[in-house]
């Protein structure tokens, strides 16, 4: 098994409360099914859309966002997977891809010693 | 992990957005929506990681509190809040104990309230007011009231923005303390939540689950009434009552096969008797002092039909004295219609018809397919198939649903089948 990072980015703007309960609801089934399946090595963190920026020598201090709003990052959760091929695949059932956000999926390092 | 209960943020919505606009004033309506909608982003983002909170409102109403602090602080000079609060809101000293307060459980139903009889305002029409009350307090999306009520999104959309412009220029919230006031608006906010259980109950709407959902927001909201004393008269009792009656009659009216059944041929077992029981008690309830309202005979009607097994030992005399008294206090050619079914059921088809042809106004029921469908049931059961078929197949041109279509479609059906056995 390897370790991938999902990287949840976009998505999620303005929407009815029902609307908001069923992303909420698919949420929830999707990290269960995954959970169960045993992908999940740490369901991680949601993350704030805004923050500050540190850069360089002269340690210049910009603040967020970063990215465009499709872009930031809004959390992430460790994954395991038999290879790159099955994490995208567990991706592709993300309910963000329904509100036109994306999944970024990394390789975790390996490091063979 | 927890779940959040069905409906939990439609249901949240219409109590944040009460008491936002409480403490910004109900000019600063779309600001209480924009809080809103942030504390349901943070929620979605941060319980699907960690899971659903053990008391989801609480974690929704303080996220709304905190961003609403942070709002009064940061934009105290940009702004001008509720004006009853005044000066309470700008002080350093005052304004975290008085948003506290504002959001502590037992103001939230005087805030319901208050935006409530603020939604019935005079200068609404009665169609604006129920949309406002269902996209306000029920926190249903402009598509939802749309779909509610058979219209356009654009349609909707402006009937509910120009609804949000005539409250935003009230410039204060309904006064629920202003006891002339109150006892003046409280018919115009029983007839909306009637109106609005109606929409759910005789509606266009296709969907069971939506009609489902609208009697029971109207179910909801006079419970709210109910609570509050000085709204809790003999005629909030006779509507609630009503309701439950009514309601209790919703999981018979589709059969298990998704077909619509009428009052005469629904399986009642299926009638819910818990709501029966509890349309009872307030039946019993609204017997008090002396006003007789349309709510009161309304629920009478219901609670006929609810102790008899089937048409047959129907009490029809009960209902048709009953129908009169209605005519006698808020005549319609609807009521007029639903009184001549009662008439052919008690004295025979033929009699039923001439009821409806005595009907004032009947042009006004055209464009109601079950208008039709009953001319027809009675030219049917007088034996005139052909005439009966093509009174059908009018109800059928104005069928507002496919389960409207498919019920006359049988109605049709029927007929035809009928004229080819006494053909001889």
């Amino acid at each position: 098994m390897s370790e991938f990072v999902f990287l949840y980015r976009g998505g999620e703007a303005g929407r009815s409360p029902e609307r908001v309960q069923q992303s909420m609801q698919k949420w929830m089934a999707w990290f269960k099914e995954l959970a169960q399946n045993g992908h999940v090595k740490d369901q991680g963190q949601p993350l704030e859309r805004t923050g500050k920026l540190v850069r360089g020598k002269q340690k210049t201090v910009t603040d967020g966002p970063f990215a465009e709003a499709k872009d930031i990052v809004g959390g992430y959760t460790l994954i395991e997977a038999r290879d790159l091929e099955q994490a995208v695949e567990l991706s592709k059932g993300c309910p963000i891809l329904e509100v036109e956000g994306g999944v970024e999926v990394r390789p975790v390092m390996k490091i063979n010693m | 992990m927890i779940e959040p209960s069905d409906h939990l943020f439609r249901r949240e919505a219409g109590r944040m957005v009460a008491t936002l606009t409480r403490i910004f004033g109900v000019h600063n309506l779309a600001l209480a929506e924009d809080v809103v909608q942030d504390a349901f982003c943070r929620a979605l983002e941060v319980w699907k990681f960690r899971g659903v909170p053990e008391n989801p409102s609480a974690w929704l109403m303080a996220t709304a509190k905190n961003r609403a602090l942070d709002i009064l602080r940061r934009e105290r000079t940009a702004r001008t809040y509720a004006p009853e609060l005044g000066r309470l809101l700008e002080s350093e000293w005052t304004l975290a104990p008085v948003v506290e307060e504002l959001f502590s459980p037992r103001t939230i139903q005087d805030d319901l309230l208050r935006m409530m009889f603020s939604c019935c305002h005079p200068r609404l029409p009665e169609e604006a007011q129920i949309a406002l009350i269902l996209h306000i307090l029920c926190g249903f999306s402009v598509d939802e009231v749309a779909g509610a009520f058979v219209s356009s999104h654009t349609a909707m959309e402006k009937r509910i923005s120009r609804g949000k412009k005539v409250l935003a220029r009230s410039k204060r919230l309904f006064d629920i303390a202003s006891s002339d006031e109150f006892a003046d608006r409280l018919p115009a906010v029983q007839r909306t939540l009637y109106l609005l259980f109606n929409e759910g109950y005789h509606g266009a709407s296709p969907e069971t689950a939506i009609r489902a959902e609208l009697c029971r927001e109207a179910i909801r909201l006079a419970t709210l009434l109910r609570d509050y004393p000085p709204s809790s008269t003999p005629a909030t009792y006779a509507l609630g009552a009503l309701m439950c009656l009514g309601a209790a009659r919703l999981p018979a009216r589709v059969d298990a096969s998704g077909d619509l059944r009428s009052l005469f041929d629904q399986d009642r077992s299926r009638w819910d008797e818990e709501l029966i029981a509890e349309g009872r008690r307030l039946l019993d309830l609204s017997a008090t002092g002396p006003e007789l309202t349309e709510y009161h005979v309304e629920a009478a009607i219901a609670w006929v039909h609810t102790t008899a097994h089937g048409a047959e030992d129907t009490d029809w005399q009960m209902i048709i004295s009953l129908y009169d008294k209605l005519m006698a206090i808020r005549p319609s050619p609807i009521v007029a219609l639903n009184r001549a079914i009662a008439v052919a059921q008690r004295d025979g088809p033929l009699r039923g018809l001439e009821e409806i042809r005595a009907i004032n106004n009947f042009d006004r029921l055209a464009g109601y397919p079950f208008y039709h469908a009953a001319v027809g049931e009675f030219e049917l059961r007088s034996g005139r198939h052909e005439v009966a078929c093509e009174h059908f197949r009018t109800a059928l041109q104005l069928a507002r649903n496919p389960m409207e279509r498919k019920f006359l479609e049988q109605r049709v059906a029927a007929c035809e089948s009928g004229r080819t056995a006494t053909t001889p």
